[in-house]
């Protein structure tokens, strides 16, 4: 039990950081993508007898490639998907070659965090340190190309290669994020507490540690929920995150109704974008 | 002559009855998914589509707890499912993302808990792994009613709105100008892609259900830049991919490394693959190169926005309306196209 407060803490302080760059950058699609992929990468490590992790990260990496530099070349989302597909066409292959149960496929696809092992921490917490320390380095060129590309261009700020960059990043939250919620839910993890923080506050800096600490509430009580109920805890992050952005959302449309006038910037992006 | 023949269709292809009707439902859901997922792509709406069929799990899952047809259950989540993401209302390509992603967050919450009651309360512990990377040989003859009827339902929405749907996909402000309803238009849309693949869903299951989606759409939009063409088109790759990869899993029975067939989703992805990336070779024209710069900025779908407001600042002038194809109509489909490219 302890150890899935711990690694639940830090999976959703990475989710937060991270997500808050998937919501300002609108790759929603990606962050996606690359988390439901790797899933394949997990379905294949198992097969030849490798860490699950490497599995996981080798796919990751892989589909952010695919996803950045088939996306250079034609429309962005077709790429993606494309890319989403190959990857879930090898992860049925694999798992039709192994004898794996259907339990275990739920568990990587759902996520399984009361599960998780004292051993499992370390890698984890490894790969969340690197993820953040590439966010932090990467800062200002990130939120500049994120919030104003043209304005990224002038100032000698490549695009493709911010969200080449960015889309390796997201693969190595992923593969620390996967073993502990699921492949299908790191995403609501990723979007819902960034997209309700970005509807209350206007500035970046704030905004991301308020996502942060929604993140890291909503696991707690997702834990502590799933603990009581013995349901999937891939159910309470999920809908959770959806309560957390409808929340925001309503408060959003509050405050903008009560003080018409005076906005930043960026909340008139923020509000442009929701609206 | 009759090796090689035996070597190509392994001995009982043509007899088999779950073959009959896999070649069926996969063949409608492949047709009704080409012809839907050309506007899907038009439309910058994949990511939709991808969705949805996340989604529709949750109508799978479900249906499998209170016992009703996987389809019937498929079909409803996701048209509901179409109607939140509208409700939500999110105009712009980046917030619609956002929307598209929190409601289909949600719903997979929802089918986490479904599964895990399939699961636990009942004894069909196959369910996951049939929601999701489907069924197609163990399909009941009784679905093929609810399939046809739901193919139906999509393709006619589909062509009762072809017009207003691709000039609200190319210009919305121009379409609203027009008097096209371009909010219900797009609804409608959503709608027909849900049916669409809650179908696919069924049949290659639904994750691997938007590479019929996307996929030949995609491919036919690289060979022709005309929307109606591309639609027929999507339609004949789709259905060439599914039954291709239908045969290649029959004869595959026999293949290693274990005696029990390579997976059919596995061979529609990788044809639909091999398809686009064909296409992609036998398109690179000149002509097209010149766009590649734009296209290249990171995001696709924000050229749309840009597009759209350029003939924004145009729209005062309102053009006649005639029975004529307007010269708008007519650009606005050929810059849309051009940024496929």
């Amino acid at each position: 039990m302890m150890n899935a407060w711990i690694v639940g803490t830090m999976v959703a302080v990475v989710a937060g950081v991270v997500g808050f760059f998937v919501v300002m950058r609108g790759s929603a699609f990606a962050a996606d993508a690359v988390p439901q992929g790797a899933f394949a990468g997990a379905a294949g490590a198992s097969l030849i007898g490798v860490s699950t992790l490497v599995g996981l990260s080798v796919f990751a990496l892989v589909g952010a490639l695919g996803i950045g530099l088939l996306g250079r070349r034609g429309r962005h989302d077709v790429a993606t998907a494309l890319t989403l597909v190959t990857m879930l066409g090898l992860g049925a292959l694999f798992l039709s070659f192994t004898t794996q149960y259907s339990a275990e496929i739920f568990e990587l696809l759902f996520g399984q965090i009361l599960g998780i092992s004292a051993s499992e921490i370390l890698p984890v917490a490894l790969l969340g340190l690197l993820c953040i320390a590439a966010i932090a380095v990467c800062y200002r060129p990130l939120l500049l190309s994120s919030l104003a590309p043209e304005a990224g261009e002038a100032r000698g700020v490549r695009a493709a290669r911010v969200e080449l960059l960015f889309l390796v990043i997201l693969a190595i939250a992923t593969s620390m994020t996967l073993p502990v919620v699921g492949a299908l839910l790191i995403f609501s993890l990723m979007i819902g507490p960034p997209a309700a923080a970005r509807s209350l506050t206007a500035r970046p800096g704030r905004a991301m540690a308020l996502s942060v600490v929604i993140a890291v509430a909503l696991t707690w009580a997702a834990i502590a929920a799933s603990y009581g109920t013995d349901w999937p805890v891939g159910f309470f992050v999920g809908t959770g995150g959806a309560v957390c952005y409808a929340g925001g959302r309503l408060w959003a449309v509050r405050s903008a109704a009560r003080r018409r006038r005076g906005t930043s910037p960026i909340e008139e992006v923020a509000t442009a974008g929701a609206a | 002559m009759t090796g090689l023949l035996h070597a190509v269709f392994a001995p009982g292809f043509f007899a088999s009855a779950p073959v009959h009707l896999a070649l069926l439902t996969g063949g409608v859901a492949a047709l009704v998914s080409g012809v839907v997922g050309t506007f899907a792509v038009l439309r910058g709406q994949s990511y939709a589509g991808h969705a949805l069929a996340d989604i529709s799990v949750t109508g799978g899952s479900g249906s499998y707890l209170i016992g009703v047809s996987p389809l019937l259950g498929f079909a409803g989540v996701g048209v509901l499912a179409a109607a939140v993401m509208d409700m939500i209302g999110i105009r712009r390509p980046r917030g619609r993302d956002l929307a598209t992603g929190i409601v289909r967050g949600a719903g997979l919450g929802l089918a986490a808990l479904f599964l895990f009651w399939d699961t636990t309360h009942t004894s069909t512990t196959g369910v996951a792994v049939s929601v999701l990377f489907g069924s197609m040989f163990t399909l009941s003859p009784t679905v093929v009613p609810l399939v046809i009827a739901c193919g139906a339902a999509a393709l006619a929405i589909v062509a009762v709105l072809q017009r207003p749907l691709l000039l609200s996909s190319a210009s919305p402000d121009l379409a609203a100008a027009r008097g096209i309803p371009v909010r219900a238009v797009g609804l409608a849309c959503l709608v027909a892609i849900a049916l669409a693949v809650s179908l696919a869903a069924l049949t290659i299951g639904t994750i691997l259900s938007t590479a019929l989606l996307v996929g030949p759409a995609a491919t036919a939009m690289r060979l022709t830049r005309r929307p109606g063409r591309a639609t027929v088109a999507a339609a004949l790759i789709g259905v060439a991919v599914t039954w291709l990869g239908i045969l290649l899993a029959y004869d595959s029975f026999t293949w290693p490394p274990r005696h029990g067939g390579w997976p059919v989703s596995f061979f529609v992805v990788a044809l639909t693959l091999a398809a686009y990336v064909l296409a992609q070779l036998a398109g690179r024209r000149p002509a097209g190169r010149s766009f590649a710069g734009r296209g290249s900025g990171g995001r696709g779908s924000g050229g749309r926005g840009s597009g759209g407001r350029a003939f924004a600042g145009r729209e005062p002038a309102v053009p006649p309306p005639g029975p004529a194809q307007p010269a708008e109509l007519g650009r606005a489909r050929a810059a849309e196209f051009r940024m496929e490219r």
